[in-house]
C-alpha cells in the first residue's frame, strides 16, 4: 500500500535548485514509506499473526524461562513490548533519515 | 486509620494537588488554551497522553473484563496499545508539522472544504460526548462505594474539579494536571498488583508473576487457573470462545479507533517539533504499557482470588467486602439449591450458578479481597478518580475547541477576536462539563456499549481521511467526504441495528461474516478507504496549493513556525 503512495510524488519545482530539493524530498519520502512498511509488517506479525491467527497453535509451546503458553503470552504481553520497542526504533531511524536528507529541525535551511 | 478515612485523605490530597496546578498554569491566549502554547516537553506530553488515554474504563473496568473473558480480553490489550504504533508512524509527526489546533482544522484545510470541516466537527463532538459520559459515571461509582456519598453528589464534585482546571487552564492546565494524574493512577494500579503478585506467586513483578508458579499449589499459575476453570465448568482461561475472525476485527477496530480519537491526536500538537511528536508517542506508549502489561496479571490474580474466597463458602460467613458490594447491587447471590453455600460455577457445570459479580468491581474490590492494608484501598479510589478526571478533561477540551475554534472562528464568525474566541472556548468547556455531568447522573442505559462503539465510529470516519490526506496527494474533497459519510453511516447502522432495533438478532449466526458490532468499525474503515480512493480517481485533482501543503507536511523542517493555511 505504501509503495503506491510514493508514486504520487511529482516535481513541481521551476528553478534547478527547486528541482533538486523536490527530488531530494521525493527520495526522502520513498525511504520513509519503505521504513514504515517494514515496521508495520513486524507490528502485524506479533499481534495479528502470533497473538490471534496462530495463537492456539503457539499455545502448545511455552515461553522459555516461564510458564506462559506462547500464543497467550503474545496476545497479552509480548505484542505490547514489541509495540513499545517498534516506536523507539522508528524514532531513531527517522531522526537519522532526517539528518541524512538535511530535512531535520534545528539546522539552518 | 479506617479504609474510609484513608480514602478521604488520599482523594482530598490529590484534588488539592490538581487545583494547585490549575491555578499555577492559567491559560492567557487561545494557543495556551488549545495546545498549551505548543511548548510541552515530549516526556511530559507522553505522561499527559497516557493519563488522557487511560480512562475509568482502563483503570477500573479493563482488568475485570479480562478476568472474566480470559484470552478473549486480549482484544483490549492489543487493540488499545497497537493503535499507538499507527499513531507514531502514520499520524502524529505529520499532524504536528501541519501545526493546527484541532482535528477538524486539518480535515477542513486538507480537503479545501467547509463541508468536510463540519462533518469532522460533528464526528468529533459525537465521539467525545459518548466517551465523557462514561467517565463521569466512573467518578460517581468510586465516590458512591468508597466515600459512601450519593452517586449524584459524587458526580457533582467531579464536575466542580474538572470545571475548575479545564475552564481556567485549558490545554495548559489539563496537560500539567494530567502529568500529576498519571503519577497517581499508575502508583495506585501498581501497588496492589505488586502486593498480590508477592502473595500469590512470590515475585514482586506482576508481569513475571503471571507466568510464575502458584505458591499455594506449587503448580504454574495459569495452569492452576485453567484447572479451576475446568473443575467449575468455565472454558479454559488461556483459550478464547470468540471466533478468530471476530477477535481479529475487534482488535483492528480498537487499534485504528485509538489512532483516530481526536482527544489523543490533539495531544501531539502541544510539543514544539516534529521529532518531539515522534518520541512523545513512544513515551506515551511506554507509560501506558506499564498499566497494560500489569492488567492481565491483575486479572488472573483477581480471578484466582475470587474463586478461592467465595466458591463453596457458606453464605453466613462471607467476608465484609462481599456484603458491602452486595449492598450497592454489584454482587448478587441467589441460593438456588438452598444449601446456604455459594456455588460459583460456569455454563458447562452440572450445578446451577448462584453468584453474579459485576465485572467493573474486580479492580476496586481486589485489595479488599486480598486483605491488603487500608491505605492501599484508599489509593485505588484516588487512582480511579485520577483516571476518570484526566480523560474527561481531555475530551471536554476537544468539545470546547470544536465549538469555539472550528465552528465559530473557522466557519460561522471568522471576524471574532482572540479574546472573544478564548471566552467562547471557556463558555463551551463550561457548558460541556454540565452536559457531561447530566449524562453521568442520568446515564442512558447504553453508555457502556456506546463507549466501546466510539472506537468503531472513529475508525470508520477520521482515520482513512487523515491517512489518505497525508499519504496520497490525489485524494480529493469529494472522495474524503463521501468516504467519511459512508464509513460512519455503515458502521453506525450496523451497530444500531444489532443493539437497538433488533437486539434479539445480535448473535454470531446473524452477523455478517461472523463480525460482531464491536468489530464492524474495521469493515467500515475498509469501506471508507475504498470509497475515498475510487471517488478521488474520478474527481478533479486537488488544487496546487493543497498539494503543496501535503508536500510541506511530509518534511519535518520548519515545524517551529506558525502554519496558518487559509483557503
Amino acid at each position: 500500500m505504501t509503495e503506491s503512495f510514493a508514486n504520487d510524488q511529482e516535481d513541481t519545482g521551476h528553478s534547478i535548485a527547486d528541482e533538486d530539493t523536490a527530488a531530494r524530498h521525493a527520495e526522502y519520502w520513498r525511504r520513509n514509506t519503505r521504513l514504515l512498511g517494514a515496521l508495520l509488517v513486524v507490528w502485524f506479525v506479533v499481534s495479528y499473526l502470533c497473538g490471534i491467527v496462530f495463537a492456539e497453535a503457539l499455545n502448545t509451546f511455552t515461553l522459555p524461562f516461564s510458564n506462559f503458553p506462547l500464543g497467550f503470552w503474545f496476545a497479552q504481553q509480548g505484542s505490547i513490548y514489541v509495540f513499545v520497542i517498534l516506536i523507539f526504533v522508528y524514532v531513531k531511524l527517522m531522526n537519522d533519515l532526517d539528518r541524512e536528507f538535511d530535512v531535520d529541525e534545528g539546522a539552518s535551511s | 486509620m479506617s479504609v474510609q478515612t484513608w480514602t478521604f485523605v488520599l482523594v482530598a490530597a490529590s484534588f488539592a494537588l490538581y487545583i494547585g496546578i490549575a491555578v499555577w498554569s492559567r491559560a492567557s491566549t487561545t494557543k495556551d488554551f488549545y495546545v498549551a502554547g505548543g511548548g510541552v516537553s515530549p516526556l511530559a506530553n507522553g505522561m499527559a497522553t497516557a493519563a488522557d488515554w487511560m480512562s475509568a474504563a482502563s483503570f477500573i473496568s479493563m482488568a475485570g473484563l479480562i478476568s472474566f473473558m480470559g484470552y478473549d480480553g486480549s482484544v483490549y490489550l492489543m487493540g488499545w496499545t497497537g493503535g499507538y504504533v499507527l499513531l507514531a508512524l502514520l499520524l502524529a509527526p505529520y499532524l504536528r508539522k501541519y501545526g493546527a489546533f484541532t482535528v477538524p482544522d486539518f480535515v477542513g484545510d486538507r480537503y479545501y472544504s467547509q463541508l468536510a470541516r463540519i462533518v469532522a466537527v460533528v464526528c468529533a463532538i459525537f465521539v467525545s460526548f459518548t466517551y465523557v459520559a462514561g467517565q463521569m459515571r466512573g467518578v460517581g461509582i468510586v465516590f458512591g462505594r468508597f466515600l459512601e456519598v450519593d452517586v449524584n453528589f459524587g458526580v457533582g464534585i467531579g464536575m466542580a474539579i474538572v470545571f475548575f482546571y479545564a475552564v481556567l487552564g485549558g490545554m495548559k492546565g489539563i496537560t500539567y494536571t494530567q502529568v500529576a494524574q498519571y503519577c497517581v493512577l499508575i502508583f495506585a494500579f501498581l501497588v496492589p498488583a505488586i502486593f498480590l503478585s508477592l502473595m500469590i506467586t512470590g515475585t514482586p513483578i506482576p508481569q513475571f508473576g503471571l507466568g510464575g508458579v502458584d505458591q499455594a499449589s506449587g503448580v504454574p499459575l495459569l495452569e492452576r487457573l485453567n484447572g479451576l476453570h475446568q473443575e467449575l465448568g468455565f472454558g479454559p482461561y488461556t483459550s478464547g470462545t470468540k471466533s478468530t475472525l471476530d477477535v481479529f476485527f475487534i482488535t483492528a477496530a480498537l487499534m485504528v479507533g485509538t489512532a483516530g480519537l481526536p482527544h489523543v491526536i490533539i495531544r501531539f500538537y502541544t510539543v514544539p517539533r516534529v521529532r518531539d511528536a515522534r518520541i512523545s508517542v513512544g513515551w506515551a506508549l511506554l507509560f501506558i504499557s506499564l498499566l497494560y502489561t500489569t492488567a492481565p496479571a491483575v486479572a488472573v490474580f483477581a480471578r484466582t482470588n475470587l474463586i478461592n474466597s467465595v466458591q463453596d463458602v457458606p453464605y453466613s460467613s462471607v467476608p465484609e467486602w462481599f456484603t458491602k458490594w452486595e449492598d450497592i447491587g454489584l454482587i448478587s447471590f441467589d441460593d438456588a439449591n438452598g444449601d446456604g453455600r455459594i456455588q460459583y460455577v460456569g455454563p458447562e457445570s452440572s450445578l446451577t450458578n448462584e453468584l453474579t459479580v459485576d465485572r467493573d468491581i474486580m479492580v476496586l474490590a481486589n485489595p479488599e479481597i486480598a486483605n491488603l492494608p487500608a491505605w492501599v484501598v484508599g489509593l485505588v479510589a484516588a487512582g480511579g478518580l485520577a483516571a476518570a478526571l484526566s480523560t474527561a478533561a481531555g475530551l471536554l477540551l476537544v468539545i470546547s475547541s470544536a465549538v469555539s475554534h472550528d465552528l465559530l472562528k473557522r466557519s460561522l464568525m471568522p471576524e471574532i477576536t482572540e479574546k472573544q474566541e478564548l471566552r467562547a472556548a471557556r463558555i463551551a468547556a463550561g457548558v460541556a462539563v454540565f452536559v457531561a455531568g447530566y449524562f453521568g447522573m442520568n446515564p442512558p442505559g447504553f453508555v457502556a456499549q456506546v463507549v466501546a462503539f466510539a472506537f468503531g465510529l472513529a475508525a470508520s470516519s477520521f482515520f482513512p481521511a487523515i491517512i489518505l490526506g497525508i499519504f496520497s496527494k490525489r485524494t480529493t474533497r469529494e472522495g474524503a467526504i463521501l468516504g467519511m459519510v459512508s464509513g460512519i453511516s455503515f458502521t453506525a447502522a450496523y451497530i444500531v441495528y444489532f443493539n437497538f432495533v433488533n437486539p434479539d438478532a445480535n448473535s454470531a449466526e446473524n452477523w455478517w461474516f461472523g463480525i460482531s458490532p464491536e468489530g464492524i468499525g474495521t469493515l467500515g474503515m475498509m469501506l471508507n478507504f475504498t470509497v475515498t480512493i475510487v471517488v478521488s480517481r474520478m474527481t478533479p485533482e486537488p488544487p496546487a496549493q493543497v498539494q503543496a501543503l501535503v508536500d510541506s507536511i511530509r518534511v519535518p523542517r520548519g515545524a517551529g513556525e506558525a502554519h496558518e493555511f487559509s483557503m
